[in-house]
């Protein structure tokens, strides 16, 4: 247990970090003068974007920057200074005083050796216990990290732990030593949401138990409103603002962190278009003169330009900008000083049953085999991807297809995109059975069905110029050379980019310009249904917003349909007209989307929307919980009944009588009421 | 993990009567014993030549099939391997042999194999520095010069010594001092030392091509999550790489060492004939010489044992080393 709360743990001044560059050319910076100070028992939450060094500075506390950085500035935990140290010097710190949680918990346990190892190993690193008391402990702190079964877990080697599990022990490994802090990288964004709230809870309670002060690194401010005290929004390399948590998020004083909060879609509004900050971060090796910011800043000014402005305010409110005081006394909200896109005008729809279908799918299902045996491979088992997908989509309406990883969102993709007769269940696009259908009749109804990908620097081929790219599914289609040539300039203004850079390569542009290439690839064919699968994950907060506005634009403009795949609840409700929930392959509830995210019938759709997390401290406080236990089952059984049972807190509270139907049917979707376009698969909808 | 070996084993026992059998074709084929004896001066009668043949069970007269199957019968109930073109038993020969090149070539190989994981581990943990550039020219060197010309300088330096020196500083022939006495401690002595050029023939390439791959694999941990997970547990830098970083990294050699045997074996058979040890490679070159069929086939059995046990001690090490193929 910690001592006097509030006294000063960790203290970190002016630290610069510079990476060796390639050859011939200098050092390039990725910290640039951090001043951070944590106090006993309290969380500090660093937010900034990919590149911003914030990870960057979380591993230089510990010293565990790989050998081509240069550390300088000062890091003190408890009055003693860690910079300088060499790297072995702080081993007996490391782990005892201050441990870390890192953001991949597939790849952050040792592959080969059993997870009770390697928790006892942390324990005798640093205190003389045997063998037999260290595993005692280690049970235990299984134990509290919420992991059933401590004494099988400790048997059992990583590959046999799901991600939370994973990340769960992680914790328990993080905290085996008491330390005084606890440094978190990103720990919840390689996992589902859900489960998120599982580990961002296993957090809390180790911090409780510990005393232990919490450094939280994460690009995603809901996670940060909801778990810090404090907060540093870091940019470029620096920190550009740090308050207390309610004041930073109330009354920002930095336009970049004003932007941040209007960048991000909410799970519980749904507004016009997001505040998108204009342009890509300056590249750390190239930073202008001035304020880093000044190139993306609707604020910038002559001054901005010439001298970068020192962190400075009042009441523990810092902020690195000349015109922070202007910010504070005005109070303005992101769209007020951020241009705005045009809100664009909805042409007068025909009521949704009047509209052409695009896409209808009905029963929907796919199965892989499991195959075992070293010579001769046979069939063990049957993985269901897939099992009951119901899809529908009406001209120019955007469908989000909602779900966890393994819930068959990709595999339904696949299925849709393959224009073929599946396994079972139907699928009719533009009204044609795709069961029925001829090579040829499939080859021509590809064009009006067109993918955008997650990553668009995998999606792209690197030694194409853009130009090229985007005239790849014209001359796919043997489009005349005068329309290819007339197209792809059109179609990059069309996405909001210059036509003159058609020359360019991919690697020239920025992850967000390069999803703009996709999606005017896909578009070049001018397809009647958008796939977009995951558009904007790969992208940081302030581009994506960009991206989504486009989105939107392009729907009004075109009238195109989207099919819409995404983890990220936020995005759905900001973009998507209709929602579909998928678990466990299989749709669970259907809807308009203000139903289904105001008024969620299912208790999986409940779950999931309770789990994410708003960008807002206060009503992060103040919202409901619904925590799903433990993980979803493996697909390779289907269960009697309903499969979501096993997880469901409704399940768990009927009486024995009720509970029945769940074990023995599984549950149709039905409509919330006659003619309502809001369907749940649930035996006992609307239940609290 | 029993099970996944026994499955192994006998995926190999398969494996194992395919090779042999495609070799007896491809021995029978290729060589052409009838030519051997008709060569003979003065030239023996066919049907004196027809009758030898049909006694070694080589006469190309007799389909393959049951020449093989004669050939089988004999390995498998007596133990016999037929009868060398100069009608002496192949067992007495293999006897004789087998000891000899089992020698040089397990040492030779264990000693690439752990020099070459050591020194690319090494060369990893230093990358760009001094160390790893001199290991990976002189890698790059060894990698270049096939296994006798190597073997050839190895042996004339030997012979530039004893020029200079007035004496056998390292014997360069044999595998013995013929007539040596001594109690076992000298004859072992003994050996050593003729092992060591040889074996330095063998282990060298092999330390070459193992360092090579070894510094990837190493590289690749050594940029893991995993191992920084270790360090902020609080192990020092080499701790961890010694318990979390080098065994991860040796999993991917396993199976390469299995299957590079087989180099190993056919640069055994121009070290043995350089170093004049009479070791089943000497064996292989000379009985392909004489169109010596049972003398051929009984090598390529002996090799294809060879590679396949070390495969399945390949496997063995390999679901040793992570329990991830375990089942």
């Amino acid at each position: 247990m910690s001592t006097a709360v509030g006294t000063d743990l960790l203290t970190v001044r002016d630290l610069r970090v510079d990476f060796a560059g390639p050859r011939g050319r200098g050092p390039v910076p990725a910290v640039r003068g951090v001043d951070l100070t944590v106090r006993r028992g309290e969380t500090l939450g660093i937010v900034g974007e990919s590149g911003s060094g914030k990870s960057v500075t979380a591993l230089a506390v510990l010293g565990l920057l790989p050998g081509t950085a240069a550390v300088r500035g000062s890091v003190r935990l408890d009055g003693q200074e860690l910079v300088g140290l060499p790297r072995d010097a702080l081993a007996p710190i490391r782990g005892r005083r201050m441990a870390m949680v890192f953001q991949d918990p597939l790849s952050a346990f040792t592959p080969v050796h059993r997870i009770g190892d390697q928790i006892v190993e942390a324990l005798r690193i640093h205190r003389r216990t045997d063998r037999g008391a260290a595993r005692k402990r280690a049970a235990e702190l299984l134990d509290l990290v919420g992991i059933p079964d401590p004494g099988r877990a400790l048997e059992s080697f990583p590959h046999e732990f799901s991600g939370g599990m994973r990340q769960r022990a992680m914790i328990a490994m993080a905290v085996a030593n008491d330390p005084d802090l606890l440094l978190a990288d990103e720990p919840t964004t390689a996992l589902d949401v859900t489960i998120q709230a599982q580990v961002l809870d296993v957090l809390r309670t180790a911090r409780r138990e510990t005393g232990a002060a919490l450094v939280l690194v994460s690009h995603d401010l809901g996670v940060i409103a909801g778990m810090a005290d404090r907060v540093a929004v870091m940019y470029a390399g620096r920190v550009v603002e740090s308050a207390g948590v309610d004041e930073l998020f109330a009354r920002p004083r930095h336009p970049y962190t004003l932007g941040l909060i209007g960048a991000v879609p909410r799970v519980d509004a749904r507004g016009g278009p997001l505040v998108p900050i204009p342009g890509a971060p300056a590249p750390m090796a190239a930073l202008p003169a001035g304020c880093p910011f000044a190139g993306r800043c609707p604020l910038v000014q002559d001054r901005c330009r010439t001298a970068e402005p020192p962190p400075a305010g009042t009441g523990g409110h810092l902020s690195a900008c000349v015109r922070a005081d202007e910010l504070a006394a005005r109070g303005p909200a992101p769209a007020e000083i951020y241009p705005m896109p045009p809100v664009p005008a909805a042409p007068p729809a025909p009521p949704r049953e009047e509209r052409a279908p695009v896409l209808r799918v009905t029963g929907l299902t796919k199965t892989f085999p499991v195959l075992s045996g070293s010579v001769f491979r046979r069939r063990t088992g049957e993985v269901y991807a897939v099992d009951g997908v119901d899809l529908d989509i009406r001209a120019g309406e955007t469908l989000g297809l909602v779900g966890e990883s393994g819930s068959g969102k990709s595999t339904t993709l696949f299925e849709l995109l393959n224009l073929a007769k599946p396994e079972s269940g139907r699928i009719e696009f533009l009204g044609q059975d795709t069961a029925a259908l001829s090579r040829a009749a499939a080859h021509r109804l590809r064009a009006e069905l067109q993918i955008v990908f997650q990553d668009p620097t995998a999606a792209l081929d690197p030694r194409l110029p853009v130009g090229d790219i985007v005239a790849e599914p014209l001359r796919a289609r043997r489009a005349p050379r005068e329309l290819v040539a007339r197209r792809v300039p059109e179609l990059l203004r069309q996405v909001g980019l210059d036509p003159a850079h058609a020359a360019r390569y991919p690697h020239q542009f920025s992850g967000g310009q390069l999803q703009r290439v996709s999606i005017a690839r896909a578009l070049a064919v001018r397809p009647r249904l958008l796939v977009l699968d995951e558009p904007v994950s790969a992208l940081d907060v302030s581009v994506q917003a960009g991206v989504l506005n486009l989105l939107q634009r392009l729907k009004a403009d075109l009238g195109i349909a989207y099919l819409f795949v995404s983890h990220d609840l936020s995005v759905v409700r900001h973009l998507a007209d209709r929602v579909s929930v998928m678990y466990l392959g299989r749709t669970v509830e259907q809807g308009e989307v203000s139903a289904v995210f105001d008024r969620p019938r299912h208790p999986y759709t409940r779950a999931l929307l309770s789990a994410v997390p708003l960008p807002d401290p206060a009503a992060e406080r103040a919202r409901e919980r619904v925590l799903l236990p433990g993980d979803p089952p493996s697909p390779t059984e289907r269960h009697t009944g309903c499969r979501f049972r096993t997880r469901c807190p409704v399940y768990a509270a009927l009486a024995d009588g009720r509970r029945t139907v769940c074990e023995q049917r599984s549950p149709v979707p039905a409509e919330a009421a006659p003619g309502v376009d809001h369907t749940a698969a649930c035996h006992h909808p609307d239940v609290r | 993990m029993l099970r996944y070996l026994a499955q192994r084993l006998a995926y190999y026992a398969v494996l194992l009567v395919a090779a042999v059998f495609l070799s007896y074709a491809l021995a029978s084929g290729a060589l052409q014993p009838r030519t051997y004896f008709e060569s003979k001066v003065p030239r023996p009668a066919a049907a004196s030549v027809d009758r030898q043949l049909t006694a070694l069970n080589i006469n190309d007269r007799t389909p393959v099939a049951v020449r093989f199957g004669h050939w089988a019968d004999g390995v498998l109930l007596h133990g016999d391997l037929g009868r060398t073109i100069h009608d002496t038993p192949v067992n007495d020969d293999f006897r004789r042999r087998v000891w000899v090149s089992l020698r040089l070539l397990l040492i030779g190989s264990l000693l690439g194999m752990l020099l070459g994981v050591a020194g690319g581990a090494w060369s990893a943990v230093k990358q760009y520095r001094i160390t790893d550039r001199a290991l990976t020219v002189v890698s790059f060197v060894l990698l270049s010069t096939p296994v006798f010309l190597l073997a050839l300088l190895l042996k004339n330096g030997a012979i530039a010594a004893k020029d200079v020196a007035g004496h056998e500083v390292v014997p360069f022939t044999g595998y013995e001092t013929p007539g040596l006495t001594g109690g076992l401690g000298t004859h072992l002595a003994d050996w050593g030392l003729h092992l060591l050029l040889p074996t330095l023939s063998l282990a060298l390439g092999g330390l070459a091509t193992y360092s090579r791959y070894q510094r990837g694999t190493m590289l690749d941990v050594l940029g893991s999550d995993y191992l920084r997970t270790a360090e902020a547990k609080g192990l020092t830098r080499n701790r961890a790489l010694l318990r979390h970083g080098l065994r991860t990294a040796v999993i991917p050699m396993s199976t390469m060492f299995a299957y590079s045997f087989l180099g190993i074996f056919t640069g055994a058979a121009f070290t043995e004939t350089i170093f004049g040890w009479h070791g089943m490679g000497e064996w292989f070159i000379q009985s392909i010489n004489e169109q010596d069929v049972n003398a051929v086939v009984a090598v390529n059995l002996f090799a294809a044992v060879v590679v396949l046990a070390s495969g399945f001690l390949a496997d063995t090490l390999h679901a040793a080393l992570d329990p991830r193929v375990r089942r």
